[in-house]
């Protein structure tokens, strides 16, 4: 099997697309991945075939839509490795399952727990330990990052202790692109005790996950980035630990028996996804990662690690140009900064000659000042762009350095 | 300094046939006022987005409102002398009459006026209709 990127292109319809009469370049793929036909078509079907609610119908419709939905989680699991399927909770998207963590292991911090999460964090797993923190007394210790974007691991050595209950960093930063080494973490952190979340928002997307060999107690990361629909992620968690955890959201799906004056609850998956669950993004979600998993894996990451290495080598080609991030081991993502011009100035020129980037803050205030920067531009790659996008981006580049200057 | 008027940037944008001299244009603009001092950038000034901030100062003369705007961006700089042209040396009545969306759809540049944090413009102009309004 080989990676054959125009075959993969060919399946995302929006690439076909013209922005003010020249091709789409999309380079937003950490903001959110395009969908390719099978997931729109599984969408289609599910809303023109068998639309129906979950667990309860007594009719074809609802078995084939519970089909549908139990299917995509055996799919999910199998593609995380994971050891039992019902560990593969739903959520809306990684935001909500590490607010669905922060639920089940924040309500156990007390004072003097400490908390580590690193100077890479994207917004939604500090904010959500920043809360956790308050509401317990528990302290929330940052692991710093050298200015090439990889994390102080003798920092990380430092602060680490047997008072620390969780640590939860990123697979990979949104940001820096920045690929960190989770499973050497995850080993130390166990070692103490600690309860280990990783952030996989950027992680997922680039190659193989194993949360086995990983060793991390929480994996989360959306469907979206994941070339599924929006509204659906995932929380994977071992078992053990989900089981004990108290109830999150409260209403139907989740129980076992109800009284007019109290409740049991159900068992996993079940507990932790009350009411009607976004049924179509998951089965979409189901059909993004087995589309997926028919490719090349390995192909797959070669084809990425050569978009970001030629994408780096041309940076030296533009004066002024410097990319922000330049820790070794990176996948996906080329942030940087042009002398003299604002990142959103160089995102509305860029936009103009079709090309799609992000600007700004990236949803990591703290990493911006960390980094003295007021935001970066942001070009991010996936399996269906080319060396050909690459090419168009620094042909837009030099457009716009020249009409900024 | 003298901001153009609305009429004025109307026929200047329509006189040009390509993207890259409407952008040009937007950009001399911003580059032409003076923006605030350092000084005067405090925080109740500021407007922020995710994507660059914007500051507004302003006070009033015979019942009208003078302003002065500062972007980090000079794009949105430009954009907010559009927004200017609209507003300054306008009374509070001439302010809420106007027509801020049909303007910048005139234009063609209704995606920079839509609502989302992004860039702060928005923000802007929500915060002189608000002073306007409170008249």
């Amino acid at each position: 099997m080989s990676f054959d990127v125009e075959a993969v292109r060919a399946q995302f319809p929006v690439l076909k697309r013209e922005i003010d009469g020249k091709p789409l370049v999309y380079l937003d793929n950490a903001a959110t991945t395009q969908k390719p036909q099978v997931v729109i078509d599984t969408l289609i079907e599910y809303y023109t075939q068998y639309n129906s609610n979950v667990h309860r119908g007594a009719h074809r419709l609802a078995d084939e839509a519970t089909r549908g939905y139990e299917n995509a989680r055996t799919d999910v699991a199998k593609f995380i490795n994971a050891a039992h399927r019902e560990e593969v909770i739903w959520t809306s998207g990684t935001t909500e399952a590490i607010n669905l963590v922060s639920n089940g292991v924040g309500q156990l911090f007390k004072a003097g727990d400490e908390i580590i999460v690193t100077e890479l964090e994207h917004h939604a797993n500090l904010v959500t330990w920043q809360q956790a923190c308050k509401q317990s007394g528990a302290t929330l210790k940052i692991c710093s990052i050298f200015d090439t974007g990889e994390l102080d691991i003798a920092a990380f050595d430092a602060l680490l202790n047997e008072n620390t209950r969780l640590v939860a960093l990123p697979h990979v930063s949104n940001a820096l692109g920045t690929v960190n080494p989770i499973k050497d973490i995850t080993i130390k952190a166990k070692a103490k005790g600690a309860w280990v979340l990783i952030d996989g928002a950027q992680g997922i997307a680039h190659g193989n996950v194993d949360v086995q060999s990983i060793g991390c107690d929480f994996y989360v990361f959306s469907g979206h980035k994941l070339f599924g629909p929006t509204g659906v992620g995932v929380l994977w968690g071992r078992k053990e630990l989900l089981e004990t955890w108290p109830v999150w959201q409260t209403g139907g799906e989740m129980i076992a028996e109800v009284d007019y004056q109290s409740a049991t609850w159900g068992t996993l998956p079940n507990r932790l996804e009350a009411g009607t669950p976004n049924i179509a993004g998951v089965i979409g979600l189901g059909a993004a990662v087995k589309w997926l998993s028919g490719l090349d894996m390995q192909g797959l990451h070669a084809h990425e690690q050569d978009l970001l290495a030629y994408a780096t080598k041309r940076a030296k080609e533009i004066e002024g140009m410097r990319v922000i991030g330049t820790a070794p081991n990176k996948v996906g993502v080329m942030s940087f900064e042009l002398k003299g011009a604002h990142p959103a100035d160089v995102g509305f020129i860029l936009d103009k000659q079709g090309v799609a980037i992000r600007t700004g803050d990236n949803c990591a205030q703290p990493l911006m000042k960390r980094l003295g920067l007021p935001g970066t531009a942001r070009a991010s790659f996936s399996i269906y762009n080319t060396r050909q996008d690459v090419d168009k981006l620094f042909d837009a580049l030099k457009k716009a350095k020249m009409m900024l200057a | 300094m003298q901001l153009p008027s609305s009429e004025e940037i109307v026929d200047d944008l329509a006189f040009f046939d390509d993207w890259e001299q409407r952008y040009q244009y937007i950009i001399d603009l911003g580059k032409q006022i003076p923006g605030l001092s350092e000084e005067a950038k405090t925080p109740d000034k500021i407007v922020k987005g995710c994507q660059s901030s914007v500051w507004l100062d302003y006070k009033t003369e015979d019942g009208k409102f003078l302003f002065e705007v500062d972007s980090d961006a000079v794009i949105v700089q430009g954009l907010l002398v559009l927004v200017l042209s609209a507003y300054n040396n306008r009374t509070a009545k001439e302010i809420l009459d106007f027509d801020i969306d049909a303007y910048f759809t005139e234009l063609d540049l209704e995606r920079h006026i839509t609502p989302t944090r992004g860039n702060g413009l928005r923000a802007i102009v929500g915060k002189i209709r608000q002073l306007a309004s409170a008249v």
